[in-house]
């Protein structure tokens, strides 16, 4: 297991190097000049613009910059506007500070989100695809099913607006409005401000991990160990929940792995519906704001929650199938 | 060995108790039960211990109904081996299913009688199917790797029907487990016991299965296909094993199997099966030296054999199976059948269903005279 974290841990750099490269190449080869913006255009003249292209480390070459930014991530690094610590993800110069500060002062409304939406899409998803397919072919499995097929279907960006519409904006307010609370600060404003997000979140999440844990589990009804298990006599329950769910079980680990990788690098949709200040608006924010090293910090970080989910994923394989054997 | 009789009435299982208390009326000896000795070991009554009447098995499918078992019958005695052969397809496996009652009953349509001891299990409630499941009639399929559960190990699973059936611990559980790996074969069973069924080569896996089916000792084995698949060298082993382990257990074997050839190294008798109907019966020594039924002479012909002339051509029999969504009226083996022609009034073949008769026989249209002679003229000289 150790040499397995090690080795994967490694693979894992790797790919944040790769990652690191292909993004920043791009950003910077994009054909908008970052000094320009800073200075307004026609207010600076050639030697104004210069200086400030020195100021902002722009005016070496780009491999010579990567480099300075890979330094800085492990070293820190100064700028002109002020000293950027260890681990440096680059300097945002519209808000004078390491673009790291503002993604750690962005993270907590991000778990939030994704912690409460996952507990409930986890919870209601799973359940109710155990329920379709213990009771397969029933009318209730049949309701479940077209109901999640419905709401699979759906979008945040229209449900989202439509559930702000009719339950916080509507003729009765249903819901407080959505909004973040440190929950260090005030706990019940934290949940009520995130509850309807929530729930939004947590309805197309919901429907996916029905339809998905009621097919595996139908299969894995099917498979020959589960029939010697019938044969031996044991339980209908005892049949369903430990052998059918045992099996069913990596393929809704894998996908779990995944959404949560990303929903912590950022729920761009559901934070930008509900004005919630956390990593996908920042990284909506930077886009439109031209705010190159901010996106670029939160690429990087999106990409290491990603690769870290999936080492944690890989991990659970071996915890769920001894057959997996991690070297 | 626990008897299974100590086990059940010391076991904490309350289904267990009428089943009990009925065996021990049929043996008024007392003794029999106190000394462990099996009361049921001797078959000397003559009613068979499972008797399958005209069953029945239909699926209903989006193309329609697949009668895929229409009218078996068959007797098994009790502690002997009932040998079905057949091709993929003629019911044998989903005949034996159905006595475990493991088809989707959503799905599927039974008909007819299973009768073990008496006892209808078409009509059985499914709490009474989980407690016969495993403890009187327990079933070895045939890929063992995928037969067995990969998340779970060797001894659990074969401790498992153990702690369900006879209300064992865990710790007596897994002794019983290591106990049963012994019996089956497996070396140092202390050790392997943690494994899990992907750490075990595959002859090992099907006596782990083995192991898992006799250890509540039940009356009837089911084996299907057992050893189709495993190497020959193997086969032999688990095929010996089998037999090894009915004279110690005195459990009846149903052995479901398309190769003639593990027929007549575990059964005392034999049903042939085509198209979802039985077509010949009979014991062993009948069956193989002087077969009846034009089909059972096809798989002769179509199987090599080490005593005879290498260079004799197999022949396989033509055509393929008869769809059994709309089987036509008649012989199902009709249509593939090389001696119609002989048949006085062919056309009885297509319209009339032959009979198979209790005891030994074969359900065909040709008289027994013309059997004898086509297969000592015709058919016997291309198997020497």
């Amino acid at each position: 297991m150790l040499r397995f974290l090690l080795r994967r841990s490694l693979g894992a750099v790797v790919i944040l190097l790769v990652i690191s490269a292909v993004t920043f190449f791009l950003f910077y080869a994009i054909p908008r000049n970052p000094a320009l913006l800073a200075c307004g255009k026609g207010v600076c003249t050639d030697d104004q613009l210069a200086v400030v292209e020195h100021n902002l480390g722009i005016d070496e070459p780009i491999p010579v910059q990567y480099w300075h930014y890979m330094v800085g991530i492990f070293a820190g690094r100064d700028f002109p506007a002020g000293h950027c610590p260890a681990p440096c993800l680059g300097f945002s110069f519209r808000d004078n500070r390491p673009v790291l500060d503002t993604i750690l002062d962005r993270l907590p409304t991000t778990v939030s989100l994704t912690i409460g939406g996952a507990l409930v899409f986890l919870v209601l998803g799973l359940g109710f695809g155990m329920l379709a397919a213990w009771r397969r072919g029933s009318l209730l499995d049949r309701v479940v099913s077209s109901a999640s097929l419905v709401l699979s279907s759906m979008q945040i960006y229209f449900l989202g607006p439509l559930a702000l519409a009719v339950l916080v904006y509507g003729d009765h307010q249903i819901f407080p409005q959505p909004e973040y609370v440190p929950f260090t600060e005030q706990p019940l404003d934290w949940l009520k401000g995130l509850l309807l997000p929530w729930l939004v979140l947590a309805t197309i999440f919901t429907a996916n991990y029905t339809r998905m844990a009621r097919a595996t589990l139908i299969e894995q009804l099917h498979e020959d160990h589960v029939r010697t298990a019938r044969a031996k006599g044991m339980s209908r329950a005892t049949v369903f929940f430990r052998y059918a769910w045992r099996g069913s079980l990596i393929p809704i680990v894998t996908i779990f792995g995944v959404d949560l990788g990303s929903l912590f690098g950022g729920a761009m949709i559901t934070e930008f519906t509900f004005t919630l200040p956390g990593l996908g608006r920042l990284a909506v924010e930077s886009v439109t704001q031209s705010n190159l090293p901010m996106l670029m910090g939160v690429m990087l970080f999106a990409a290491l929650m990603i690769v870290l989910f999936n080492i944690i994923v890989d991990a659970c394989y071996a915890l769920i199938d001894p057959r997996v054997r991690l070297a | 060995m626990t008897s299974k009789d100590g086990a059940a009435t010391g076991g904490a299982s309350t289904d267990a108790a009428p089943a009990d208390g009925a065996r021990a009326t049929e043996d008024s000896a007392t003794g029999a039960r106190a000394t462990g000795a099996p009361a049921d070991g001797a078959a000397a009554d003559g009613a068979p211990f499972l008797s399958v009447r005209d069953l029945r098995v239909r699926f209903r499918t989006e193309d329609g109904i697949v009668k895929a078992v229409d009218g078996l019958s068959f007797d098994v005695r009790r502690g002997s081996t009932l040998g079905i052969v057949g091709e993929s397809g003629s019911g044998k496996s989903v005949a034996n299913q159905a006595i475990l009652g493991l088809h989707n009953p959503a799905v599927t349509d039974i008909s007819g009688e299973i009768l073990l001891e008496g006892e209808d299990l078409t009509t059985a409630g499914e709490r009474r199917m989980q407690w016969l499941r495993g403890n009187k009639v327990a079933m070895i399929f045939q890929d063992p790797l995928t037969a067995l559960s990969p998340y779970h190990t060797v001894g659990r699973q074969i401790g498992e029907p153990f702690r369900k059936h006879r209300g064992a611990s865990r710790r007596e559980a897994r002794d019983r487990a290591i106990e049963m790996l012994g019996k089956v074969g497996i070396p140092n069973p202390r050790l392997r016991v943690d494994d899990y069924p992907h750490q075990f080569s595959g002859g090992m896996r099907q006596r782990a299965m083995i192991a898992m089916a006799l250890v509540c000792d039940p009356d009837l084995l089911i084996a299907d296909e057992p050893t189709t698949a495993l190497d020959v060298t193997v086969q032999a082993q688990i095929l010996d094993l089998l037999k090894e382990l009915q004279q110690e257990f005195g459990s009846a074997i149903i052995m479901i199997t398309h190769d003639l050839g593990v027929v007549s190294r575990v059964s005392d008798e034999v049903l042939v099966m085509y198209a979802g109907r039985a077509v010949e019966r009979g014991s062993v020594r009948e069956v193989l030296s002087r077969p009846q039924h034009p089909y059972t002479w096809g798989l002769l012909s179509s199987m090599p054999r080490i005593t005879g002339d290498v260079g004799r051509p197999l022949v396989p029999i033509a055509g393929t199976p008869p769809s059994l969504l709309n089987p036509p009226p008649g012989c199902p083996f009709a249509p593939r059948c090389a001696f119609r022609e002989e048949v006085a009034g062919p056309e009885s073949c297509d319209t009339d269903r032959p009979a198979l008769p209790q005891g030994r026989g074969c359900a065909c249209h040709l008289t027994a005279a013309q059997q004898q002679t086509l297969f000592l003229e015709r058919v016997l000289p291309r198997l020497a």
